[in-house]
């Protein structure tokens, strides 16, 4: 294994939907989609369960291929790019998965080192300053780092799998309900460590979540898709994309519903969320 | 219909791609744990497997060849069935089963649990880190534990008939050595290699394609055995056809002679 360093990306990456949509099977999960991703911003995506946020990140990173529309990372079309120069191009993405998806055979340290090892780009000793460096950022104590995943708490495995994902410094980060299933406390602490890392360093977050405290927290930028299973052909899937404080303005009977439906309260009381609650919406049903 | 034909097309891109990642270089780190993990934990079941293939194989033959007046051919009939046919297609029974069923249940439970997508969004290709070393590990071990088997088969067959059928065992191993020569081993073994491909293939294929959660991991581990066990069948049977048609010409050459 040679010494080096890993390559460092030029900044934040810019992402760009163009009428992007994908269906799996007969299934259709988007469709439409143009959306436009600045660099160094963090957008968060909302919607109710089975709208495709998560098929949504996939597309993102080229995990699923659009069956219309294109993807582009920093304009290039993820589906035009060889499987190899995706695999390539993903060591600029970080992705925290929604149950971390650690590899149950590695240590907690070697799940980190994972990627660094793989890559074989650096000398053991960098390798192991670069994983005690990721892992201290997200909190976790040394006596953890040679646990097994099965031996770790839900919120644990979320901090390991944050440690591996920024462990190569990626331009990208896509988080899938990073506090889904957390405590309060835990979500509060998930929640600090994304807004810490994209003030830290020039990152591009996709943050997907059903917690409107962690869209408080972190979002420069939102955007809220409805399934299609409700809409009519001609209705787009994004029911709003602006700012946390347009959101909070947002007139439209789904966006309150959803809001509403979600304890805005606690958003409201969030600092830097909405400074007076949405009350309750009166119509729930969606608008043509 | 239309659903087989997408799986066999999708299934071929797989084989393709397993195929194409070779060529990029062995992850022999990788492999050789699995070596270890495949064998030599496999190694018990298939010994024990072919004893008892080579001792009921004898029992029942020798009631056949004793009407006959035969019996001390014996060693023959049991070590050339041990050999070409059974040995093989016992030994990669088992193995479908231990080995294949385990392989596509551990992939099954990465997919669930997004393991596999980790491991793309990583940087690293699952067919390359998953696939090609177990593919390749069947490849090696389902002929190196045929050679076991086949052994232990026919050290079972004799072990009936001098000790239970009084054979004379001179002429047991005689006519068992006369009978059996180096084409015979080369076509199990051959046979065994197909046999350790299909199965690491198919085992592999059906994991990462494993859907449902903890029910898709037990469906797939079943799946991967019931396909691997009928893959082996019809593999079995039309090598035996080709090697029907060449083992005259491969005799002879292998002797250095005619036969």
């Amino acid at each position: 294994m040679s010494s080096g360093t890993i390559p460092q990306p030029d900044g934040p990456a810019t992402m760009r939907l163009e009428g992007a949509g994908i269906t799996l099977g007969s299934n259709q999960v988007l469709r439409g989609i143009d959306l436009q991703i600045p660099a160094g911003q963090t957008l968060v995506v909302i919607g109710e369960s089975g709208c495709g946020k998560s098929v949504f990140l996939k597309l993102l990173i080229g995990l699923l291929k659009p069956t219309e529309g294109r993807v582009l990372f920093q304009d290039q079309d993820l589906k035009l790019l060889s499987e190899n120069r995706l695999m390539r191009l993903r060591l600029k993405y970080g992705y925290l998965f929604q149950s971390g998806a650690l590899f149950d055979s590695l240590s907690v340290e070697e799940n980190v080192a994972f990627p660094m090892r793989q890559q074989g780009i650096l000398a053991e000793n960098t390798m192991r300053m670069r994983v005690g460096e990721s892992l201290e950022a997200v909190g976790l104590p040394p006596s953890l780092w040679t646990r097994m995943p099965s031996d770790l708490s839900g919120g644990q495995r979320k901090r390991v799998g944050l440690a591996r994902a920024l462990v190569m410094q990626p331009a990208i980060m896509l988080y899938d309900e990073p506090t889904t299933g957390l405590d309060p406390i835990m979500t509060g602490v998930i929640n600090d460590l994304i807004l810490k890392v994209s003030r830290s360093r020039p990152v591009t977050s996709v943050v997907v979540t059903h917690e409107l405290r962690t869209l408080a927290t972190v979002a420069d930028r939102v955007v809220m898709f409805r399934p299609l299973s409700r809409l009519e052909p001609w209705e787009s899937q994004i029911a709003f994309e602006g700012t946390p404080d347009e959101l909070r303005k947002c007139p439209l009977p789904v966006v309150k519903s959803f809001l509403g439906g979600h304890g805005v309260a606690e958003f409201a009381a969030t600092p830097g969320g909405f400074n007076e609650p949405v009350p309750p919406a009166i119509s729930r049903g969606i608008q043509p | 219909m239309l659903g087989a034909i997408e799986t066999s097309g999708d299934f071929a891109m797989f084989v393709a791609r397993v195929a194409f990642s070779l060529k990029r270089g062995i992850r022999w780190d990788v492999i050789g744990p699995l070596l270890v993990e495949i064998g030599f934990r496999s190694i018990g079941v298939v010994l024990f497997t072919g004893c008892f293939i080579g001792m009921v194989l004898a029992v029942q033959a020798h009631m056949q060849l004793a009407a006959y007046g035969a019996a001390t051919r014996l060693g023959q009939m049991v070590n050339l069935s041990v050999i070409r046919e059974l040995g093989p297609v016992l030994a990669a029974t088992m193995l479908a089963g231990r080995v294949g069923g385990s392989i596509s249940a551990e992939i099954a439970t990465m997919r669930m649990s997004e393991q596999v997508d980790a491991l793309a969004c990583l940087g690293v290709s699952p067919i390359r880190y998953l696939a090609v070393p177990r593919f390749l590990a069947c490849l090696i071990l389902v002929p190196v534990l045929t050679v076991f088997a086949n052994f232990m088969g026919i050290i079972g067959g004799s072990l009936v008939a001098t000790e239970i059928h009084g054979i004379e065992p001179y002429h047991y191993w005689q006519h068992a050595s006369e009978s059996v020569d180096l084409w015979d081993h080369m076509m199990g073994l051959i046979k065994a290699f197909f046999f350790g491909g299909s199965i690491g293939l198919i085992s592999c294929y059906v994991g990462l394609n494993a859907t449902g959660g903890a029910r898709g991991v037990g469906i797939a581990a079943t799946r991967a055995f019931v396909i691997s066990f009928l893959t082996i069948m019809v593999c079995d049977f039309f090598l035996g056809l080709f090697f029907a048609r060449i083992t005259p010409t491969m005799s002879q050459l292998l002797s250095g002679g005619p036969s």
